[in-house]
């Protein structure tokens, strides 16, 4: 009795494992596919070359830079607030509050990240855009500014949690150390426990990047849906998410070239997660074999 | 007789548990004072009450002074990070940091916001000589502190306590996670170092206690059992208890 109920339980486990494996691969399949029908018809050389992104118009151009560079640019908006907000918290949890506040804290935090992106999204335009365009008057209702920022608050908890976790982690010995020695908490905070937890707190900028450059609905709502490849924040962009959002809603006809281009702009989406993943799981084996 | 440190009336709870029980005495100034006892008798907490390390245990309440050359430590007006660069420690289990052996001894220094390079260049060359470590590893400062042996890391960590030069150093089990000829070297090493300091071991081996000290204190469930001269402790113990504990028939 004991052993089919066991028999059972694995069968149901090694399942559910094996349809999350398979679902990844039939996303990647079907992704290289039409990829591969959609490089058929446009070179890859215009495609990473290109500096026009209009499959939509008459005139058509596949440069994928612009969808790239507005990727980029709200995410690197994104981490520059998350970055700073969420070592601090990191730091005043892990090295100042009391244990009892922490507790309090840190999932009061993570409700950030689990707030719809619909929200985000609308207070990016309705709220942020219109505060700051009175600030900065040339600022077009639809910016990467904006968007940026709101995502970055979005991603705090990633950032903060994640980093918390690793300053915990580095063994109390190395604290009492330093202030044995004399040290301040900032001191101690700065040169001893954030160089010590250093892989970690990298593992969660990552984490909180890729998280970044997969946001849609905050993008697709406040930051335009004109590719632009440019650097200047006030001015509408358009994210790989935000294009694919616009064609699937939109009215293009399927299993035509415009709606292969979400396809091969979603692989790209997807090579650069990979990567920043990737990079992430091998840090974090690295860390952890620092500590054994 | 003026005493360098000195404690006074102590009680320290941690909250319910009483874990020093009105503890009296005075350390001389120049000398080894070992502080013996079964585990959990309250040593550590005792030894830390002079470089104020359990002010970080929430539950921590002290009673009574301890003194440092005839200052309450305890006192509002007292800077906790001054009274650690008087006050150095020595951990039970090596604890460098994981930087360079130069970076870990010079960290006192740069932590007070000294810059001076030849400055700390001398300290720490002095400091590793004076924990008998320069030989060891002068061609190779650059070194990782975590590459070290546990002997040598613990010697890199009594340098990083000297080159602040305190006058004052508390350890507490510094040789229980070494082997014998790092042991020696670690023993031999306090004894010269007491000319220059004072300071206070806590030590589960009798052996070492009776070598390289000067005093003995000998704790039991929080209480102070007997303090002495080392050799009375040893050979002429007033107290059954620390007899039976020196001679090992409990503990
Ligand atoms: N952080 C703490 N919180 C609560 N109780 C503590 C704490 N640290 C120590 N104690 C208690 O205080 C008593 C004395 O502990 P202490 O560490 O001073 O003993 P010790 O003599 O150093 O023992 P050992 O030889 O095992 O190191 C023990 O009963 C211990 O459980
Ligand atoms: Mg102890």
């Amino acid at each position: 009795m004991y052993k089919t109920k066991e028999k059972i339980i694995e069968f149901i486990l090694k399942t559910t494992a094996l349809i999350t494996v398979l679902t990844t691969i039939g996303i990647i399949w079907v992704l290289l596919n039409e990829s591969i029908i959609f490089f058929k018809e446009v070179s890859i050389i215009d495609f990473l070359t290109d500096t026009q992104w209009t499959p939509l118009f008459a005139n058509k151009h596949f440069g994928i830079l612009p969808l790239i560079s507005g990727t980029l640019l709200t995410t690197i908006i994104a981490i520059s607030v998350s970055l700073p907000i969420g070592l601090t918290i990191a730091i005043y949890l892990s090295e100042y509050a009391p244990k009892k506040l922490k507790k309090i804290i840190k999932p009061l935090l993570e409700i950030l990240a689990a707030v719809p992106t619909v929200v985000y999204g609308f207070f990016a335009l309705m709220v942020v855009t219109p505060f700051l365009q009175k600030l900065i008057p040339e600022m077009a209702g639809f910016n990467s500014l904006s968007a940026g920022i709101v995502m970055g608050i979005m991603i705090i908890p990633f950032i903060s949690s994640l980093s918390e976790d690793a300053l915990s982690a580095v063994p109390k010995y190395l604290r009492e150390a330093s202030y044995g020695m004399g040290a301040t908490r900032l001191q101690t905070s700065f040169k001893v426990m954030v160089p010590a937890a250093s892989s970690g707190i990298i593992v969660s900028v990552i984490l909180a990047f890729s998280r970044a450059i997969g946001e849609t609905m905050i993008v697709a709502i406040a930051a335009g849906q004109q590719p632009r490849l440019t650097l200047n924040p006030f001015v509408p962009v358009e994210t790989i998410t935000a294009y694919i959002v616009q064609v699937s809603l939109g009215d293009v006809q399927h299993d035509s070239l415009e709606y292969r281009t979400i396809c091969a702009a979603g692989m790209i989406l997807f090579i650069l997660t990979f990567i920043l993943n990737n990079i992430s799981f091998w840090i974090r084996k690295k860390f952890r074999e620092e500590y054994e | 007789m003026k005493y360098k440190l000195e404690a006074k009336n102590i009680d320290v709870f941690y909250g319910k548990l009483k874990a020093l029980n009105n503890i009296n005495i005075g350390i001389t100034e120049n000398a080894v004072t070992a502080l013996i006892g079964p585990s959990g008798c309250g040593k550590s907490t005792f030894l830390r009450l002079f470089n104020r390390m359990n002010d970080y245990i929430d539950s921590f309440k002290l009673n009574g002074d301890i003194l440092i050359d005839d200052k309450n430590i305890y006192e509002k007006d007292v800077f906790v990070d001054e009274l650690r660069k008087n006050v150095g420690m020595v951990f039970q289990k090596p604890n460098p940091f994981p930087k360079s052996i130069f970076e870990n001894v010079a960290y006192g220094l740069k932590i007070q916001g000294i810059k001076d390079k030849e400055f700390i260049n001398t300290r720490v060359k002095d400091a590793l000589k004076q924990a008998a470590l320069w030989e060891e590893v002068k061609d190779d400062l650059n070194k990782s502190a975590l590459a070290l042996s546990g002997g040598q890391q613990q010697r890199v960590c009594i340098a990083r306590a000297l080159a602040v030069e305190p006058s004052i150093i508390l350890m507490d089990e510094p040789t229980s996670a070494l082997d014998p000829i790092a042991t020696a070297k670690v023993e031999k090493l306090i004894h010269t170092l007491k000319e220059k300091y004072t300071i206070i071991i806590v030590t589960h081996n009798m052996q070492q206690a009776a070598r390289i000290s000067d005093y003995t204190a000998f704790f039991y469930m929080g209480d102070l059992i007997e303090f002495d001269k080392t050799n009375t402790i040893f050979t002429n113990p007033k107290m059954e208890r620390t007899e039976n504990y020196i001679t090992g028939r409990f503990g």
